[in-house]
């Protein structure tokens, strides 16, 4: 019996590794290939491919939908600026905030992950307002709702743009080492058993709390790390920007944009996201929230894998989206599925092209 | 302690409904024991009782020596016990082969994913689902994906096997196969609780049988002498035909089933 030679071949190192260095890089070189605007940009898209790369652990390996982004990027956001204020060095600050941060989800995601489904969304965005709240009335450390100053970076705008862009990208590789090793891992494969059967899991001898754990340890770790740094780059946090439901939405989209449970989707829905708030932000002052907001349920709706699912060669070698009915092949409702998201994509491509 | 498995004076009630009642029984090694009932007799609540899925109302379950009344499905699962469910519970999006390789990894013997998945189709091809393995579960067919659990119950190396009518809704033929690769998985060594409706599955295979109603344990024994039991007759077939078929085998001395 030859039974090696019928397995899967192991993956070694893919295309898309590369792609991804590459990215890192020219997010690396903006600073010295464009004006602060673009450093700035870069910085955005960094931040928030870790933060979807962190999310991806519980929302895309495990199916815990968590809305606990923002609590946890505020957590880490506080926690670095009390640092610092208190005399730590900024790194020292900021990797305190990290830990601390995964310490707190870990004691409250035993808690909260014997809830599934919907209960474990409404729980985890409650863990946003009751740490808002805490920020606001606790002023003697946090300031309350004044808000907290944190000093600033000496060296001047150019100096500090590039130390916290190079401190998020750094963050972002980190999340990416991670999540290459989980996308591998044991613990990884048990993530997914638990994200399409439980009870199955449970059956199969995987710890299914313990699980869940450190997925959502993970996922709140580096948003800890990510909250330090954004409170040293902007130097000043509040309440309401630090705890700000409109991040815990938008991070979540962007892994769903991108691809659940892949490594690669969080980064490129981070990244379109980014862009396409950046450019609509700039060219429609009045509607830039309504029509985003359009544009991700069309995605959502049209593209229900993510960009990453898509056949790209498959739409390369036939642009054409029109066919005989015939040819639709056995796929059926999937199959379906896939040309109906494919159509819009297709013919951009072609328009592009000619 | 000699016994595999060693069941004392088991309860189990949902309020007020008393679903096992004071069971008792043994298993010992090597033996394949059916359990049968029927409908609503409490065969599943005992199966989840021993697997750890619900922990029971009073009683104790003794397993290789050690008290089990209150261990987690999980801890079960690498203790030795692995089931089937009467309805299937594959991973829906994984390969056959991720499945099968799930059970190896997490509570069988493999130590790396490669090696899980190596063990996975050595136990695919036994079932006979090798040339499906990179197929998604859900793409199997109803007796394939019966044959799928059996694998992944295989892959993690289990000493009791639990199998929850692995054989419902098969055709004739397809049990013949299915009884084939019982009697040999009961070969080596596994020991085997069969709930079954199908009478020609536990009449050929097992060497004992219990028999549950209302959630007591109301018969055991040889296969054919617990059939022929005047209580078996009355739970299966109601007091008016068990007291006819008494009268009948009286007057003409020869033996029903």
């Amino acid at each position: 019996m030859s039974t090696s030679a019928k397995l899967p071949a192991r993956r070694g190192l893919r295309p898309a590794h590369f792609v991804f260095l590459a990215w890192a890089l020219l997010l690396a070189a903006m600073p010295f290939l464009a004006d602060n605007y673009f450093v700035r940009l870069a910085t955005f898209v960094a931040m928030y491919s870790a933060l979807a790369l962190s999310w991806n652990f519980i929302g895309g390996y495990t199916g815990y939908p968590s809305f606990a982004t923002a609590a946890f990027v505020g957590l880490g956001s506080y926690t670095g600026a009390v640092l610092q204020n208190a005399g730590a060095p900024m790194v020292v600050a900021w990797v305190c905030a990290t830990l601390f941060t995964g310490l707190v989800a870990a004691l409250i995601g035993a808690a909260i992950l014997r809830m599934k489904g919907h209960y474990f969304a409404v729980g985890s965005i409650t863990l946003i307002e009751v740490l808002h709240q805490v920020a606001s009335l606790w002023s003697s450390v946090t300031g309350g709702g004044e808000g907290l100053n944190v000093p600033i970076l000496a060296g001047g705008p150019d100096f500090a743009g590039r130390v916290f862009l190079y401190a998020m990208l750094v963050t972002m590789l980190l999340v990416w080492a991670v999540t290459l090793w989980v996308d591998r891992s044991k613990l990884g494969f048990g993530l997914r058993c638990i994200s399409q059967n439980e009870d199955a899991a449970d059956m199969v001898g995987i710890q299914v709390n313990r699980y869940k754990t450190a997925a959502f340890t993970l996922s709140a770790l580096f948003c800890g790390t990510v909250g330090a740094i954004y409170a040293s780059w902007v130097s000043y946090i509040s309440p309401s920007d630090a705890f700000s439901v409109l991040l815990t939405l938008k991070v979540p989209a962007m892994a769903m944009l991108g691809g659940l449970g892949t490594v690669y989707g969080p980064i490129v829905g981070a990244a379109a996201f980014v862009l396409m708030e950046e450019t609509i932000w700039a060219h429609f002052l009045d509607y830039n929230q309504a029509i985003l907001g359009v544009v991700i349920v069309l995605l959502i709706l049209f593209l229900p894998g993510g960009f990453l699912k898509i056949d790209y060669r498959r739409l390369w070698r036939r642009p054409l989206p029109v066919r005989p009915a015939a040819s639709v092949t056995a796929g059926g409702e999937k199959g379906d599925k896939a040309e109906k998201a494919a159509a819009p994509l297709a013919t951009f491509a072609r328009e592009g092209r000619s | 302690m000699s016994h595999l498995l060693e069941v004392r004076n088991l309860s189990k009630s949902f309020g007020g409904l008393q679903a096992t009642k004071d069971v008792s029984f043994t298993l010992e090694e090597g033996e394949i024991v059916g359990l049968i009932g029927p409908n609503g007799a409490g065969k599943t609540t005992l199966v989840n009782l021993i697997t750890g899925v619900l922990s029971p109302s009073a009683g104790s379950i003794v397993f290789r020596g050690r008290d089990v009344s209150r261990q987690r499905p999980w801890q079960a699962a690498r203790s030795g016990l692995a089931r089937t469910f009467q309805i299937v519970q594959p991973f829906p999006q994984m390969t056959v082969l991720e499945n099968v390789a799930a059970g190896a990894l997490f509570a069988g013997a493999a130590s790396s994913r490669a090696q899980a998945e190596r063990e996975a189709m050595e136990h695919l091809e036994f079932v006979g689902l090798a040339d499906q393995a990179l197929r998604p579960a859900t793409a199997l067919t109803l007796p394939s994906r019966k044959r799928l659990e059996l694998a992944k119950s295989l892959a993690m190396k289990p000493k009791l096997l639990l199998l929850d009518e692995v054989n419902a809704g098969l055709n004739t033929a397809e049990i013949d196969k299915a009884l084939a690769l019982m009697r040999t998985i009961a070969a080596r060594g596994i020991t085997i609780l069969l709930i079954e409706h199908l009478m020609k599955v536990v009449t050929s295979l097992s060497t004992r049988v219990l028999v549950l109603h209302h959630g007591e344990l109301i018969s055991q024994g040889a296969p054919q002498a617990v059939l022929e039991d005047p209580k078996v007759v009355e739970a299966y077939l109601g007091s008016k035909f068990a007291a006819r078929l008494a009268a009948q085998a009286q007057e003409t001395g020869v033996e029903h089933v």
